[in-house]
């Protein structure tokens, strides 16, 4: 019933953990498979090893949560050595990647491709990175990234992760599909920022962070649509997901697959379960038996 | 099985300091008022603004007041140890599981790892304490433990027995049949060292683990053990799950989230 194809990996239900939530090590890839993810998207990896910032690094309240961790990660060929293959575990996995420079896109690709991960996502739209103009406002540079990783990463498909924090997010989306990409995630984080008024300073170290939970959603579902209307590659909807009518609601705007990472922080850890078991309770109450019927449906 | 939580507030609440207690050599107490809802094993996490923010066993408590312990080992308690009555900090939680409450218990403590287990101690009933620490200098709560048995061992003598905790441990478990839960937390090589010693008795063990966190409720991965996030799932872990951990006393995640061995893990962060 909730079996999806994404560029040709069969999952067998559209939940995939987000990138930058517990995707760090083989064991947490596992775990949260026994609790009912469809797929797992890697913590972002880069052809360094970096520490992030100082705490804090997230924190939430009501339906906001904020996070400004600031890319750590053990760099690409930690991973290699540490993964050493991604395709022996539970579920179908998702390599998370990025660089400063166009070149270190590919060759973090190349890395992670013999890895041989199920897709490789591009992370150009982590709010909290310094490269100058950031690839995710500049269709230009979005078409550059995507080409290099595509060159880099043999048949394994590949999504191109948007960030909200833009203009027109469709110009940028039809970038990526033109320059090959197999696939959208959207969206990252939005920008926002909280001040302590007892400490008389912004609580995240960072100052700036990225707002995830419920209070993306809105907006999540606005890019969707707009994406959906742009391009005609599958589109992994992501954004504030935490109860089953998300899901639905995402697959509506046109997604294929839903991404869900503050879920966690809301809803244990077995989050994947509890949307998939709601998703398929909506679904026989209105009869529809596989999503291909409702995604999309919002546009018509 | 998993918590389902729609209505949570995380951001760290801003207390007065309003006693500093000086326990022992580089090692302090630091008194909030007020009332903290919490079970012994848990943690609370200190922010100090425009520094860092790190877990902090809660080592006292009472109807009025809470504390915790620190012992100075890098910049944030270098900075903690520079805190007077009055100054103001960040604090949010408690988090983390905690110790279950058994009877005939033995307490295995190690440095400044005793504040973890100090309110444990505080609920147990006529628990045996081993306690060691490097120097006379680094014992804390002596005055606090003085009508509890307690075991002394110090690396170099200065008090009780020369050697180490799990010396004293193997002694009283050669002799003592009576003793049916071990609970222990220091450095992760001694709590490795207790954990074979009860294993090799055939007594429970719980171990209160450390690593390098960031949010302290299960959602970033930077604190795994194995497949066990140790923010959520422990930070007390008991021997079935101890045993099923290859890294226990082994390896550590460093700050990048690279597997490094338990050596290199402490000289990055201390």
């Amino acid at each position: 019933m909730l079996n999806v194809n994404l560029c040709g990996i069969k999952l067998r239900n559209p939940t995939i953990l987000a990138s930058g939530i517990l995707g760090v090590t083989k064991e947490s890839v596992n775990r949260i498979g026994k609790n009912g993810a469809g797929a797992v998207t890697l913590k972002s990896l880069c052809h360094e090893e970096r520490k992030g910032n100082a705490n804090p690094t997230m924190f939430g309240y009501d339906d906001v949560f904020f996070n400004a961790v600031g890319l750590p990660g053990q760099g690409i060929d930690n991973a290699l050595k540490d993964f050493k293959t991604l395709n022996n575990l539970s579920i179908p996995v998702i390599g998370s990647i990025y660089g400063y420079r166009i070149e270190h896109f590919g060759q973090v690709a190349k890395k992670m491709a013999s890895l041989r991960p199920a897709m490789i996502e591009i992370d150009i739209s982590c709010p909290h990175m310094d490269y100058g103009k950031p690839y995710y406002a500049d269709p230009e540079l979005t078409a550059k990234v995507t080409r290099e990783v595509k060159n880099n990463a043999g048949k394994i498909p590949v999504s191109v992760k948007l960030s909200p924090n833009v203009y027109d997010i469709k110009e940028i989306a039809v970038a990526a599909e033109k320059a090959g990409a197999d696939a959208i995630t959207a969206i990252n984080t939005a920008t926002g920022m909280a001040i302590d008024i007892d400490a008389r300073k912004p609580v995240l170290a960072n100052k700036i962070g990225g707002i995830s939970g419920p209070a993306l959603k809105p907006i999540a579902v606005r890019c969707v649509y707009e994406i959906h209307e742009a391009v005609k590659i599958p589109i992994i909807g992501t954004g504030g997901v935490t109860y089953g009518k998300d899901a639905i609601e995402m697959v509506m705007a046109g997604a294929t697959a839903v991404g869900i990472g503050t879920g966690i922080y809301y809803r244990g850890l077995d989050v994947f379960k509890k949307v998939c078991d709601e998703m398929e309770v909506w679904m026989k109450k209105n009869r529809i038996k596989n999503l291909e019927e409702i995604r999309g449906i919002a546009h018509k | 099985m998993e918590k389902d939580n729609c209505c949570r507030t995380e951001i760290p609440k801003i207390m007065e300091i309003f006693k500093v207690v000086n326990e022992g050599k580089g090692q302090k107490s630091f008194f909030f008022k007020g009332k903290i809802d919490s079970k012994p094993g848990q943690f609370v996490m200190v922010w100090l603004p425009d520094v860092d923010e790190k877990p902090m066993a809660i080592s006292y408590w009472n109807k009025n007041e809470f504390a915790f312990t620190s012992q100075v080992v890098g910049k944030f308690t270098t900075y903690l140890d520079s805190l007077k009555k009055g100054d103001k900090i960040g604090i949010r939680g408690p988090y983390g599981n905690n110790f279950s409450i058994k009877g005939n218990a033995c307490v295995v403590a190690g440095g400044v790892g005793v504040s973890s287990v100090s309110t444990l101690i505080d609920s147990l009933k006529n628990p045996l304490i081993i306690y060691g620490a490097r120097t006379k200098q680094h014992l804390i709560y002596l005055k606090r433990y003085k009508n509890k048995k307690m075991l002394i061992a110090t690396d170099d003598g200065s008090h009780g027995r020369k050697g180490y905790t799990t010396d004293l441990l193997n002694e009283v478990l050669s002799k003592n049949s009576k003793i049916k839960m071990v609970y222990t937390c220091g450095p992760e090589i001694m709590m490795k060292k207790v954990l074979d010693i009860c294993n090799s008795y055939k007594i429970e063990c719980e171990a209160s683990v450390e690593r390098m966190m960031k949010c302290a409720y299960g959602v970033c991965g930077a604190c795994m053990i194995n497949d066990k996030i140790v923010c959520m799932d422990g930070p007390v872990f008991n021997s079935k799950q101890l045993n099923a951990m290859p890294e226990f006393g082994s390896f550590a995640r460093a700050k990048t989230g690279k597997r490094v061995s338990l050596h290199e893990y402490h000289s990055i962060h201390s």
